[in-house]
């Protein structure tokens, strides 16, 4: 019944050629969600983001589909992209259908991350559509034989300003291409004319997700489609000596594939892929590779470095730090973490032996994924489809890109269509990760306490350029490019209050003990802990409410808004932490507050909260939270809320609770247990207020919102024991530590 | 190859597996071709792939499907639907209740017996009802309210 199949790399190229698949695409979109047909043929349709069309059409009913580069991953995106559009063609958001990350039909906009979704993507989108406007507006000139500037578009007609008959969209273009292209300067719709953009309409998806309708990558099928489950390695970097396919023995239909130190268990059922990869008998070569993440911080700080980089530099702070009547200093270390998405990463492939290929991914960037496949699989670009189909929250890029790899590869091979799931296990120990952060503080203050030096040095994984290595290329000896690339990891070192001299350095270390890549938020989350843990140290230090120091440091005045008004909703009291009155019951109670703008450019954020330590156990309860967000414009404020919320939940749960471990060989938090998430006896009660700046230019709030998180935690921790929290997750015995650190100190 | 027979949704099925110890969420996600159930983990740590059988909550990653012989399943799939929402399917959509809704399916199922055992829960019954359920997104709090404004429908 078994086979093992191994290939050698030459083998493996020609593979594709092996064997004939028939398969069309099966419309695979169900109508209830997708409800609109592209025009003419799925493939037939400009894809240059120059093109109108590319983005654009609209249908003779005088429906409209948007294609989008960029992709809803749980997010919200859909929604706000079509509110943007209709705004723009002044036809009902409800009329519009947004189709995102599908390569053969959307033009490429570039991956989704760092909070671009729409301040790029929609932007792009919303041009585009204010470029079919004037299109519509000099087609309805000519049918209504007015001029175009007696004329507008509402509720998808285009209708003379003083009223009387119009034309519908439909009429006017309906299945025909506009043939224009993207006019920067066409004009935009002010938005104090908005009718659509601002409102709360409902995401199209939240309804088929309720009712098992909504179309998951993990539910793809396609006709012949085999499943398989790949074995990886037991330790990182080991070698496969051997492979006992006896050991498939009564397992229906399956068989090994090994493809160097590539090696899957495929089946035509699913749980026999399953079973198979448990049963399957293989001997690796194993060599302890990793540093282990118990003492990471340490191995930071001694590591080798690359280089050392500037990235702030504003006066002179070595002599400020001399000068200053005052110094502190402080280290704090943020860990390794997973997506760890809900939903292990999963992909369908069809590669076909004349290299036409097909992959349905949840990836965050399908076209660039697209190109990294077929350069590294050896396919033609231009007959490699990428469909964007929706998977668990991936917060950036989890496994999607890896499995999508594993099922090229296994298709490729086989000749037939295959499924990749990947285990728990597998999600949590190889998905890449959100890299560690070690920064050193120092500030020199005068004896007035005014801000005279503020050094930053931060140990980061030094980034290379190129696409990430696919581990399955990698097993399989593929020649790729092993880039490596975490995002803008060094934002937000700097403090925003005022402060004569400032220094961020970064020290790029040449290892990172794990493959990294953008992680919600990345590199914000921990310098932002750090940066604003640091700030209420030095409020502490001089005697100053922690409030009032930051106010009294900041002029922008959305900042002093959002710190304001936050502290107002919470009920803050001026004071000095820590709090006096912490002691209720057995519990010790108190308040932290923390404040950010993102990148320092875009969103300003203040949160606040309450908490409760029980400092027998350690354990931390987040008993309210409180959070101003301005990003601008608002879009649509309840999806926007709906991120804002999932921004602090989740980075409540990082900094509680998540941490990678690994030994010297192989990562160790494989599980729920093993790498626990917030529960929802820790959800805390939560009040998030947004502030909507129509006049000011909309900003993404996929991640702002978590990076105040975690300092505002700490704080509110120190201001109810006295003890300062410098390295995350907040576990039950790191807060005992430190109480009993503060005690001993006291 | 055994058949197991049982009643999904409703109606009786029977399904054929080469292995008593299949867990019930391949037959039904891959034999059944059924979406509402998730695999999250096969551990049965997660709660996406609830389903109800006999009518309490079970995870099906971890219940062998010769478990549910001559027993009655239901999915989400059996609960309301896109064009008739239940209560719980109804106030998940009114709070808007899900991000990327991975694991929309288990927090209904695991709220449907809830309020089938307590009709009316306080807020903390509800949080240990769904003690056993992740959510990565961190959409507890809609969640939550989505519960609370089910058990007043």
């Amino acid at each position: 019944m078994s086979t093992l199949l191994t290939l050698s790399r030459r083998e493996l190229l020609k593979a594709g050629g092996a064997l004939v698949v028939t398969f069309s695409f099966s419309n695979w979109r169900p109508e209830h969600v997708w409800a609109q047909t592209p025009i003419g043929k799925p493939l037939d349709k400009p894809l240059d983001p120059a093109d109108v069309d590319s983005f654009i059409a609209i249908h003779a009913d005088g429906t409209a589909t948007i294609y989008s580069g960029k992709v809803d991953v749980g997010t919200g995106l859909r929604i706000a992209v079509a509110q943007m559009a209709a705004e723009e063609l002044g036809m009902p958001a409800a009329r519009i259908t947004v189709i995102d990350g599908d390569t053969g039909i959307c033009p490429d906009q570039g991956g989704t991350g760092g909070s671009t979704g729409l301040t790029r993507g929609g932007a792009e989108i919303r041009q585009a559509a204010a470029s079919a406007r004037q299109a519509l507006l000099a087609l309805g000139a000519t049918r209504l034989n007015r001029p175009a500037s007696d004329l507008t578009i509402a509720d998808g007609e285009v209708r003379p300003l003083s009223g009387g008959a119009g034309v519908t969209v439909g009429d006017l273009i309906g299945d025909r291409r506009f043939s224009v292209k993207v006019d920067a300067e066409a004009p935009l719709r002010s938005p104090a004319q908005y009718n659509v953009v601002g409102k709360p309409l409902l995401r199209p998806d939240v309804p088929a997700k309720t009712a098992a309708r909504h179309p998951y990558v993990h539910d793809v099928k396609v006709p012949g489609m085999l499943h398989a489950r790949v074995v990886r390695p037991p330790s990182v970097g080991a070698t496969l000596t051997a492979v006992d396919d006896s050991s498939l023995k009564g397992i229906p239909d399956a068989r090994a594939v090994r493809l160097g130190n590539f090696l899957a268990v495929v089946a035509k059922g699913e749980w026999a892929a399953v079973k198979g990869a448990s049963a399957l008998k293989a001997t690796w070569s194993e060599a302890p590779r990793l540093p282990g993440s118990a003492g990471l911080d340490r191995w930071a700080r001694d590591g080798a470095i690359d280089r050392d980089q500037s990235v702030v530099n504003k006066g002179d702070v070595r002599g400020a730090l001399q000068g200053a009547s005052k110094m502190l200093s402080a280290s704090y270390f943020w860990p390794m973490q997973s997506h760890a998405s809900l939903g292990p990463s999963c992909s369908v492939a069809d590669v076909k032996a004349d290299g036409t290929t097909t992959v349905w991914s949840a990836s965050q960037g399908t076209h660039g994924l697209r190109n990294n496949l077929a350069r590294v699989f050896g396919l033609p670009a231009e007959k490699v489809r990428v469909i964007f189909a929706e998977g668990s929250g991936s917060y950036g890029t989890n496994g999607s890109d890896h499995v999508a790899a594993d099922a090229v590869l296994l298709s490729k091979t086989l000749g037939q269509p295959v499924r990749v799931q990947w285990s728990r296990q597998d999600e949590l120990a190889w998905d890449p990760k959100g890299p560690q952060q070690l920064l050193d503080l120092r500030a020199g203050l005068d004896a007035s306490g005014r801000i005279v030096a503020w050094d930053n040095q931060m140990w980061l994984p030094m980034q290379m350029p190129g696409a990430r290595a696919l581990l399955a290329a990698e097993a399989a000896g593929l020649q790729q490019e092993n880039g490596r690339n975490a995002g803008l990891l060094s934002q937000n070192g700097d403090p925003p209050y005022a402060a004569d001299a400032v220094s961020v350095v970064v020290h790029s270390l040449k290892e990172s003990p794990l493959p990294i890549s953008n992680l919600r938020a990345p590199g914000k989350i921990a310098n932002v802990f750090a940066v604003e843990s640091f700030t209420d140290e030095i409020a502490y230090a001089i005697g100053s409410d922690p409030v009032a120091f930051r106010l009294s440091r900041l002029t922008d005045p959305r900042a002093v808004e959002v710190i304001r008004r936050a502290t107002e909703r919470i009920g803050w009291q001026a004071r000095v932490s820590p709090n006096p009155q912490a002691k209720q019951g057995s519990l010790l109670v108190g308040r932290g507050m923390a404040y950010a703008r993102y990148k320092q450019a875009e969103n300003y954020v203040a949160i606040a909260m309450d908490v409760a330590v029980d400092p027998a156990t350690g354990g931390i309860a987040v008993r309210r939270i409180v959070c101003v967000h301005d990003c601008g414009l608002i879009v649509n404020p309840d999806a926007l809320r709906n991120q804002v919320e999932g921004c602090i939940v989740q980075t409540l749960s990082r900094a509680l609770h998540e941490e990678t471990t690994f030994d010297r060989s192989r990562v160790t938090s494989v599980d729920w247990g093993s790498y626990p998430v917030l529960t929802f006896p820790e959800a805390p009660a939560m009040d998030v207020i947004l502030i909507d700046r129509p006049d000011q230019p909309l900003l993404g709030a996929g991640e702002a919102a978590t990076a105040p998180v975690a300092a505002a935690l700490a704080n509110a921790v120190f201001d109810a024991t006295g003890a300062r929290l410098r390295t995350a997750p907040f576990t039950h015995a790191r807060v005992r530590a430190a109480l009993a650190a503060s005690t001993r100190r006291a | 190859m055994p058949t197991y027979r049982f009643r999904l949704n409703g109606k009786p099925v029977s399904v054929d597996s080469w292995d008593p110890d299949q867990p019930l969420l391949y037959v039904l996600r891959d034999a059944l071709d059924l979406h509402g159930p998730k695999f999250g983990c096969g551990l049965g740590q997660c709660g996406a792939c609830t389903v109800h059988v006999d009518g309490a909550p079970i995870r099906s990653c971890t219940t062998p499907v010769s478990r549910v012989s001559d027993r009655t399943v239901m999915t989400l799939e059996g609960t309301g639907s896109l064009d008739s929402p239940d209560k719980v399917q109804a106030a998940f959509i009114a709070e808007q209740a899900a991000q990327c809704g991975y694991c929309t399916n288990g927090m209904i199922m695991a709220t449907r017996a809830l309020l089938a055992r307590t009709p009316r829960p306080t807020l903390d019954q509800a949080r240990q009802a769904l003690a056993g359920h992740i959510c990565r997104c961190g959409t507890h709090t809609r969640i939550l309210r989505a519960v609370m404004r089910a058990a007043q429908a």
